[in-house]
């Protein structure tokens, strides 16, 4: 079965004024879109067709893995923000958090300086390692933690296209305008149910 | 062409830099005499309106784009330079790894963009001309190989990135690369006569997602060959 682009989950307008509408048509609608269209093309007839996401990102290379990767970091994206309310770190996942980063202020901090420091196109990730351990993994250009056997929790895409038309070149505006836009019911559920990632960010429909 | 001029015509002064100049022109300066102290790079000005590139480049991106963007490459780089100078001097070199990366980044991100600003001039519908379109001939077949292979490099590169035509003097040659970044995949020893700058930050908010449109704007309407050829004047010694 083809590849298909996610829907939101929310209005493109929900996130006002941390991501406007305009940026979520383009960012969802042309890029992510044409990542998911040039990977089917790319994949017609290959015997990487068929393949889950996850496994497809983790066993190919070269402009397949490019596109595959982008599609699971964009659809990992879009869950990892929501409109208002949204509930702070709790329980487990609270837990975690302060305990690798002491405190949530300091893993504000932490991850602002790791988004901002990217050299040109990328993401910042939150990750849980195979040894457990919660720690910050930036990447660069279509780079997706899974291929070295992190489980990631939360994403912030640095790629220039996602913050551009609506915080210009501040990134650092755009990272902190992310953070308090978290979702952090989803962040708990990667790292209770790392398992049922693929199927969270691609059949949240 | 003296350091002065060359600094000049490659677009690396702006105003008010004369100790840039006498600086370098002791560099030339026989051993045993004093060599005067490197001064802090300074953001060249543009050499025409934010707005005269318009209807191709618009002035909001021009602004930020020479301002913000340049700006903080320049400013990067005279960072990093004192944090090297800050490190041979406290003779702890743990931090070399990160130091000449982070020279790399800002010093190729601040050559390449004052060669970008200078590629470009308003309403311009030139032609390459000369031995520089000798060459492109030689090297390319024909110069609209040479445009279609440049727009092909260029439209492909990375997402953060740069196309460019170059000379290699040691080569001879002129050849079309990519650059990844401000620093990545050159290939050593080039020296770019025509860059253009296809990080999104250059054409987002005129071209969005469309980066094709905004190369071949920038191919068809924006590039000063007389400057292309300046430039391989002097990378062959002219």
């Amino acid at each position: 079965m083809a590849h298909e682009l996610p829907k939101l989950g929310y209005s493109t307008d929900a996130l006002v004024p941390f991501l406007t509408a305009e940026t979520l048509d383009l960012h969802h609608g042309k890029h992510h879109k044409g990542y998911v269209d040039e990977l089917n093309r790319l994949l017609a007839g290959t015997e990487l067709e068929g393949l889950g996401l996850s496994e497809l990102v983790r066993r190919s290379e070269g402009d397949v893995f490019n596109n595959a990767a982008q599609h699971f970091n964009h659809s990992f994206y879009w869950r990892c923000i929501a409109p208002a309310p949204r509930p702070c770190p709790q329980g487990a996942l609270a837990q975690a958090l302060t305990s690798a980063f002491e405190s949530l202020e300091s893993l504000e901090e932490a991850f602002v300086k790791e988004a901002v420091g990217v050299f040109g196109s990328g993401w910042c990730w939150l990750v849980r390692t195979p040894a457990g351990s919660v720690e910050l993994r930036p990447t660069s250009n279509a780079g997706c933690p899974i291929t070295s056997g992190d489980m990631p929790l939360l994403v912030c895409d640095v790629w220039e296209h996602a913050y551009y038309v609506d915080h210009r070149n501040a990134r650092a505006d755009y990272v902190r305008a992310f953070w308090k836009a978290v979702n952090w019911e989803f962040v708990a559920g990667c790292l209770e149910r790392p398992d049922e990632i693929e199927r969270s960010i691609l059949g949240a429909n | 062409m003296s350091v002065t001029n060359r600094r000049k015509f490659l677009g690396l002064t702006g105003a008010g830099v004369l100790g840039v100049v006498s600086g370098g022109e002791t560099l030339g300066a026989s051993r045993g005499r004093a060599v005067a102290a490197a001064a802090e790079h300074v953001l060249p000005e543009l050499p025409y309106d934010y707005d005269a590139l318009e209807p191709h480049v618009d002035e909001r991106t021009m602004r930020l784009h020479h301002q913000n963007h340049h700006g903080g490459a320049v400013r990067g780089l005279n960072r990093t330079e004192k944090a090297f100078a800050a490190m041979s001097k406290s003779g702890d070199f743990s931090g070399a790894r990160k130091l000449c990366r982070d020279l790399a980044y800002y010093g190729s991100s601040h050559i390449l963009h004052s060669t970008f600003w200078t590629n470009m001039k308003p309403a311009t519908e030139g032609e390459p001309a000369g031995e520089l379109a000798d060459f492109l001939e030689r090297d390319f077949g024909s110069i609209e190989a040479f445009r279609e292979l440049f727009l092909a490099a260029t439209d492909s590169a990375p997402a953060s990135g740069w196309g460019m035509l170059a000379y290699h003097a040691e080569f001879d040659r002129l050849m079309v690369l990519q650059v990844e970044d401000h620093e990545n995949r050159f290939l050593c020893g080039v020296v770019p006569l025509l860059v253009c700058d296809v990080w999104e930050h250059a054409y987002y908010l005129e071209y969005q997602n469309r980066r094709s449109e905004w190369t071949a704007a920038f191919m068809g309407h924006l590039i000063d060959w007389d400057n292309v050829a300046g430039r391989f004047s002097a990378a062959r010694g002219g």
